[in-house]
């Protein structure tokens, strides 16, 4: 190999150390740099586990093989019909004039699967359609119009101040004064939350995308949109006398009752922006006189209990999303998808190593009693 | 150094000096993808802002990588290697074997091993363009969970293998001088008749 014998000398004078030093230089580096960016080296920088250990937290003890959050819902499954108007809008095949069948969830906010239905203010319907082209669409929805905050870091600081105090067992109020003197923006949520009308059922509720998409035509034309789910059952507000005496499981017994007597619709109505709304900032609405189309009808036609549905072993990430339809620059969207996959390891990691009977239907845990 | 090539006994023709043009094209490229794979997983499942961006690239790039390294077995199987110098302690010629059929195992597992733990997960295998693989096992918790600490364990095994590698080859290279590192770092001399490989 080293023909020029006069090279070969010159570089066997070398110290024999330098060598062996830069190669473990080298290969340090390298891992070094592996490890800086799988956040090892920064304790502080907030990562997806990091952001789902803040929820374990605060929610107060880990629900084995349940949703970290959402933990209380059940299964549905129907079918999403278009009407042909999206297409203009999206060349999913979603809104072809075809039938596309869903697994679909319905929940309520909170991390225990034994809250209570009559307490719980955020209500969310989770959909996966299985289009004939071979793609699939994921959506989660809530009842909220808008988020409650304007930024993942924010997000996480409500996260962190709503954890109980370990000598109260509840968030600790000044911690949650701080967080809402901090972030202006979620004094319009926690007005919603204190104004609007609670209804008595998952059936008559409008659910939202709350986060910003982009659709694409066939065209090419592009539109930043928010879509929701406005119900054909008649809204009904419910009273607090009555959300004082309602059953803890009221929402899905209602939605039983419901569909044993016919299938529940909902119309979706996509909203178009304007240049200047806020496609970033979840925690913005547009102008009410943003153009809507009405793309076609969620039908939900049969429930089944969480524990042993299809929908138990579904990640409803919101950015599973088919051709035509992408994520819009909203970071919140990223942060979602990232938190909501390390939920989905942990329990179905909970489920593999069998601490997770109750999540699976199998009541010989002691969290089934309770 | 050269004297030890000398020692190959091979009866028509001496054995190749260096790796065919084929292995080393698939060589360098596949270190780039294997090590921005790496990079690329590690980073996708610690950031909260990049993981749309980094999974799209995962995804075709690991499918990419297990359809080179089938090209790459069939290429390594039909040439012979240049022989490792005779004068290489037995351990380090037992650790560069292992090492080899290690990164050639982990090559194929991890891009399958991804794959099957999206189809178990109930995900669908997007490539691009909305072209999606089918699923290659059945959508269960178990399974899933079990292939997700799979992919995960065997990317650190990969990339301290590959780190390894690495260090050995330099170590060829700027140490012993053996002409190991030259073998996969470029070709014949043109000038030397008898050196094509098979």
């Amino acid at each position: 190999m080293q023909k020029t014998t006069p090279t070969s000398n010159l570089l066997s004078r070398r110290p024999t150390w330098l060598p062996r030093f830069a190669i473990a230089f080298i290969v340090a580096a390298i891992a070094l740099a592996f490890a800086w960016v799988a956040g090892w080296l920064t304790p502080d920088r907030l990562t997806p586990a990091r952001f789902t250990n803040a929820i374990e937290t605060s929610n107060g003890q880990v629900h084995r093989g349940f949703r970290r959050a959402h933990a209380k819902g059940v299964c549905v499954a129907g079918y999403f019909e278009g009407n042909g108007q999206g297409v203009a809008l999206s060349r999913a095949r979603l809104f072809a004039p075809v039938r596309t069948p869903f697994i679909g969830r319905m929940s309520i906010g909170g991390g225990s699967p034994y809250g209570l239905d009559a307490k719980a203010r955020v209500r969310s319907m989770a959909l996966q359609f299985n289009s004939d082209d071979g793609q699939q669409w994921r959506m989660a929805m809530n009842n909220f119009p808008f988020f409650a905050v304007s930024s993942v870091q924010a997000f996480y600081a409500q996260t962190v101040a709503n954890a109980p105090d370990p000598s109260t067992g509840k968030p600790d109020p000044a911690k949650v004064a701080a967080f809402a003197a901090a972030h202006p923006e979620f004094a319009r949520f926690a007005a919603w939350a204190k104004n609007t009308p609670w209804s008595t059922s998952w059936a008559n509720t409008t659910y939202h995308s709350v986060n910003t998409f982009r659709f694409s035509n066939s065209a090419g034309e592009q539109h930043h949109v928010r879509w929701s789910m406005q119900p054909q059952t008649e809204f009904v507000a419910m009273s607090p006398e009555e959300r004082e005496a309602a059953d803890d499981n009221f929402l899905t017994e209602d939605l039983t009752t419901r569909l044993a007597q016919g299938p529940l619709r909902w119309e979706m109505v996509v909203t178009l922006a304007e240049p200047g709304d806020s496609i970033t900032d979840p925690s913005q609405t547009w102008p009410e006189d943003r153009q809507k189309v009405t793309v076609g009808t969620v039908v939900i036609e049969r429930a089944s209990p969480q524990t042993t549905g299809a929908c138990r072993d579904i990640n409803y990430d919101p950015l599973i999303l088919p051709t035509g339809v992408d994520g819009s620059e909203d970071p919140l969207l990223a942060a979602r998808s990232a938190v909501y996959s390390v939920s989905f390891n942990r329990r179905e990691h909970d489920i593999a190593t069998g601490k997770a009977d109750a999540a699976i239907g199998q009541a010989s845990s002691q969290e089934a009693s309770q | 150094m050269n004297a030890t090539e000398n020692n190959n006994h091979l009866p028509s023709r001496s054995a190749p000096r260096h790796f065919n043009l084929t292995a080393r094209i698939l060589h360098w490229s596949m270190a780039l993808m294997i090590l921005a794979m790496l990079f690329i997983g590690i980073g996708m499942v610690a950031s909260l802002s990049l993981r749309p961006t980094l999974i799209s690239l995962h995804r075709p790039l690991g499918i990419a990588i297990l359809l080179l390294v089938i090209v790459r077995l069939i290429n390594r199987l039909r040439h012979r290697p240049p022989p490792l110098p005779a004068d290489l302690p037995a351990v380090q010629v037992f650790a560069a074997k292992a090492s080899h059929w290690l990164l050639y195992a982990l090559m194929f597992a991890m891009p399958l091993v991804g794959w099957s733990m999206l189809s178990a997960g109930g995900y669908p295998v997007t490539m691009f363009g909305g072209f999606t693989l089918p699923a290659i096992a059945p959508h269960n918790a178990t399974v899933y969970a079990v292939l997700r600490s799979a992919h995960t364990w065997l990317a650190l095994l990969l990339f301290v293998t590959v780190l390894m590698h690495l260090a050995a080859a330099l170590f060829h290279a700027w140490v012993r001088r053996d002409g190991v590192f030259a073998s996969m770092a470029r070709g014949d001399d043109p000038t030397n008749a008898n050196s094509t490989s098979e």
